[in-house]
């Protein structure tokens, strides 16, 4: 059996008489007897660590690692330096609780409030949050920050992830925001149905930009619609493509979120991801979670605390804007290191691979009986019709270990290219593809 | 100095090729406009600025740290390795299921034994966090209350010694927070629990043991008062570390559990997160849990939707990471492991706390559970020497002081919660430090309020630093 006790049979049996007791029973004597176990767990015995081991990377053999990959659809597949995991393997900062305790969580502060200073920087916006739990939870948290006495409406476009537009759904179900969706048209937000819809009632609108189908969205027009009601503006981006796309405060939102995930976190079957969270300086004081600021110690020396705790359900209770008390704080490091690594250069480099990429498969494959649906320009994921089974194009990929687009029926499928993905790569898709 | 003001220009890191294919841009109207301010440096000072931050960052390997109500016990090194496997780390959450049938396994044992421990029947792994489970927990409660037609029920019960996770996740979730005052044992006032249990009560919240670090022995009698009111009872599985093996949620009444795997089940905390909040409920309530459930068939291994999900909590199927974990340390200590766990929690709890009631005032003297609660309102009162000055001294001593001013119902609280991974050894010199620090009170209290001072930095300005909020470093241009 595995255990992690210092403390021997014997020191345990010590310890207890130290305390006039005779047996660790006497300990759990305010637990009724008729409630506790009579028969012990139903679990197996403990383990060496050996047999665990073996027993784990059985279980991880049962995976299927593709050695390429074209689906993205809210989980991407970038490259992430060595550097990364080094960073992130300190068994200081991995084993840290959240950082109350400024005065010897210098280090851990500061990664956040240089994390927080990038994703202000991509994005364009004055203050980010420490980061929430994912893109999707992001967005939910976002529309909920925007809600006040005389707006109880939230609008959210269809052509967002299903993930994040059902997250909003439960939320709304739990916070009683009034949620309608915008149907798409032509695979991106119908700006005419937005225009109908707006009126002093709606707190905000949620577009994601690029959106599901890899378009671009028609974003500053949205914020111009948007902000004639008085509304505000929350766009869901993905922070690879502002290496090379305008940043949201440049299309006018107010709030930005997103998926942290691309920027050095893998994909990891769904999580732990990380959502980050930007806004305008005028709503600052309405993120939600932890927030890293700079101050002074009693030497005058810089330091850094956690700050604005008075939003905080450690503080607020029922009133606080939000029930987040942990944020993703060791994936906010990643993404820091990611960022740190990468520079100006890497981070421009790999949106324009991406973007590249995906241009360079859309073409190959409609010479290859596929017909690519994106009306207008589109980043690193694209849908594709063909008369072509779905099921079968995909199999005919997955037997050579490829992982294809994402199904989105019988004959569409979203293609999602990055950096991973090598013209050989592609041309090797294609050829398969064009067989079936 | 912060990676922008070391950053170079011209300097970086090599990372990625050429592009391979010919390049396309966005049009002009979509092109970023904004610079990028990314630091420009080279690895080796990259690498450098990230082990002089860890430097100034404590973790549970860098010693003591009895911080109540967040069991920081050791994270053991093998749920690390296991969990970067490639064949956990390289796996896409939307591959087809036959090719993830291992991740679809961890997900099915996972739910299986935690279910085990907390008496539960179905499971949910998505929440990434406690207070995600709570919130997730609390819409089930709605779902369940919608699905009777019991509009009327908007209330929710919260003891007065609550996480204030608690009434925050409460009024997410669009109920109205009724607030229980507990007695003068710590516990449950059970006649005030009675009168507020009326017909518009959805439920109540407890955790148990409670944040003062007793076991509610009326928690029979609490889950049936709030039942017979047609509410459901949630059960806050922040302190699960002092019962496993030992008393199961379910059996004590309770109908919803939410789990946090980053404390009771030993993976990392990582500075905040990320952690998991699994929610466990009973059968009746599992057609409204959210994501997707594993299931059984014949040899495979695939996922369902609940009937009457609440829907999705965030993206895909939880922190999935974390469960892999999670998992290896429940493998690791098995039937007999687990319960010894929690044993041996109680165990140095009461180990410490009694070779400390004779100096330190503890909140309620009885037999604790896995923490304890000290009120230094007498030392206070003496000396000048509050919980926050006893809390600074300690890091001057290596130890990460305990959770301050918190349960709310105790004066100058400072909250104990050792573990089980710590060895005697460490205790006693935990023990030998506090004593210290309480005769440097009446010695030397001038010293202690400027503690500490050994620390990379002193106490921070805090009201400066809300006053004027500086949440990021300003480029020049």
């Amino acid at each position: 059996m595995g255990s992690y006790i210092p403390n021997t049979g014997k020191e345990q049996l010590e310890m207890l008489k130290s305390m006039g007791y005779s047996s660790m029973d006497d300990l759990f004597a305010a637990i009724p007897d008729d409630m506790k176990l009579k028969d012990g767990l139903a679990l197996p015995e403990g383990k060496s660590e050996l047999e665990v081991s073996r027993i784990m990377k059985g279980i991880a053999a049962k995976n299927r690692v593709f050695s390429s990959i074209f689906r993205g659809a809210g989980a991407y597949n970038h490259y992430i330096p060595a550097v990364v995991s080094s960073v992130l393997s300190n068994e200081s900062v991995q084993t840290a609780y959240t950082p109350y305790q400024a005065e010897i969580s210098q280090g851990l502060l500061q990664s956040i409030f240089e994390y927080q200073t990038m994703i202000c920087d991509l994005t364009g916006m004055d203050a980010s949050n420490a980061s929430v739990y994912d893109g999707a939870e992001a967005a939910a948290e976002g529309i909920a920050m925007c809600r006040d006495k005389k707006r109880n409406r939230a609008l959210i476009s269809a052509a967002v992830l299903p993930a994040a537009l059902e997250t909003v759904k439960t939320y709304c179900f739990g916070n009683e925001i009034e949620l309608e969706i915008i149907p798409e048209k032509n695979g991106v937000t119908d700006l005419d149905y937005l225009k109908e819809h707006m009126d002093k009632s709606v707190a905000c609108v949620y577009i994601q930009h690029p959106n599901y189908y890899g378009n671009l969205e028609d974003a500053e027009a949205i914020g111009e619609i948007v902000h004639e009601s008085g509304a505000k503006y929350i766009m869901g981006v993905n922070p690879i493509s502002l290496g090379v796309l305008k940043t949201p405060a440049e299309y006018g939102a107010d709030i930005a979120v997103g998926e942290g995930q691309p920027l050095g976190l893998p994909m990891a079957f769904g999580g732990p991801y990380l959502g980050f969270m930007a806004c305008r300086e005028k709503m600052m004081r309405k993120l939600p979670g932890r927030i890293v600021g700079q101050t002074v110690d009693a030497d005058g020396k810089t330091g850094y605390v956690l700050t604005l705790q008075a939003r905080e359900q450690h503080i607020r209770r029922e009133k606080a804007s939000s029930n987040i008390c942990s944020n993703q704080a060791l994936c906010a490091l990643a993404v820091g290191v990611y960022l740190a690594a990468m520079g100006n250069e890497g981070l421009e480099k790999a949106a324009t691979q991406c973007m590249s990429k995906a241009h360079y498969l859309a073409d190959q494959l409609t010479g290859a009986g596929f017909a690519v649906e994106n009306k207008g320009d589109f980043f690193h994921e694209f849908v594709t019709v063909s008369s072509k089974d779905t099921d079968k194009v995909l199999a005919a990929l997955e037997k050579e270990n490829i992982l294809g687009g994402q199904k989105l029926d019988d004959h569409r499928i979203l293609w999602c290219c990055t950096e991973m993905n090598t013209k050989e790569d592609m041309d090797l898709l294609v050829r398969i593809v064009k067989e079936v | 100095m912060l990676l922008f003001e070391k950053s170079r220009e011209g300097r970086g890191c090599a990372i990625l090729p050429e592009c391979d294919v010919p390049v396309v841009l966005p049009q002009e109207k979509d092109a970023r406009k904004q610079p990028l301010h990314m630091p420009a440096l080279s690895e080796p000072e990259l690498s450098r600025h990230y082990t002089e931050l860890a430097h100034k960052t404590r973790g549970v390997n860098d010693g003591f740290y009895p911080l109540g109500s967040c069991t920081m016990k050791y994270n053991p090194r093998v749920n690390e390795q296991i969990a970067a496997l490639e064949g956990f780390n390289q796996i896409h959450p939307l591959q087809p299921q036959g090719t993830v049938q291992g991740c679809m396994e961890v997900m099915a044992l996972a739910e299986k034994y935690l279910c085990e421990i907390t008496g539960m029947d179905h499971m949910t792994l998505q929440p990434a966090a406690g207070a995600h489970g709570e919130l997730t927990g609390l819409l089930l409660m709605k779902a369940y209350h919608t699905s009777k037609g019991n509009t009327h029920k908007t209330k929710i019960l919260v003891p007065d010694s609550a996480h204030g996770t608690n009434p925050a996740s409460a009024a997410m979730a669009g109920y109205t927070v009724v607030s229980i005052p507990s007695g003068d044992d710590g516990c449950v006032d059970i006649e005030k629990l009675k009168e507020a249990a009326g017909d518009d009560i959805a439920g109540l919240m407890l955790t148990n043991p409670n944040t003062v670090g007793l076991f509610d022995k009326n928690i029979r009698e609490i889950t049936q008062i709030v039942h017979d009111c047609g509410g459901l009872c949630y059960y806050d599985g922040a302190n699960l570390n002092a019962v496993m093996g030992i008393v199961r949620p379910g059996d004590m009444g309770f109908d919803i559990v939410h789990l946090n795997l980053h404390k009771t089940f030993s993976t990392p905390h990582g500075g905040g997160g990320p952690g998991a909040g699994p929610v466990g409920c009973k059968e009746e309530l599992a057609q409204f849990l959210p994501s997707v459930l594993v299931e059984k068939d014949g040899d495979d291994l695939h996922f369902t939707k609940p009937e009457h999900s609440i829907g999705e909590m965030k993206s895909f199927y939880g922190n999935f990471l974390v469960v892999v974990k999670a998992l290896t340390y429940i493998l690791t200590l098995g039937r007999e492991g687990i319960p010894q766990a929690s044993s041996n929690a109680v165990l140095n709890a009461n180990y410490m706390m009694n070779q400390l009631k004779d100096l330190y005032t503890m909140a309620y003297d009885d037999i604790c559970m896995h923490e304890f609660v000290m009120s230094l309102a007498d030392l206070k009162k003496d000396t000048g020497i509050s919980a926050m000055d006893i809390a600074k001294g300690l890091l001057d001593n290596n130890i990460h002081p305990p959770t301050m001013y918190f349960p709310l119902i105790v004066e100058e609280a400072l909250m104990v919660e050792p573990t089980e991974t710590e060895s005697r050894e460490t205790l006693d010199e935990a023990v030998a430090v506090f004593r210290q620090l309480h005769a440097q009170a009446a010695a030397d209290p001038e010293g202690l309020h400027h503690a500490p001072t050994k620390t990379p930095v002193t106490r921070l300005d805090e009201v400066g630093a809300a006053r004027h909020p500086h949440l990021r470093y300003h480029f020049e241009d």
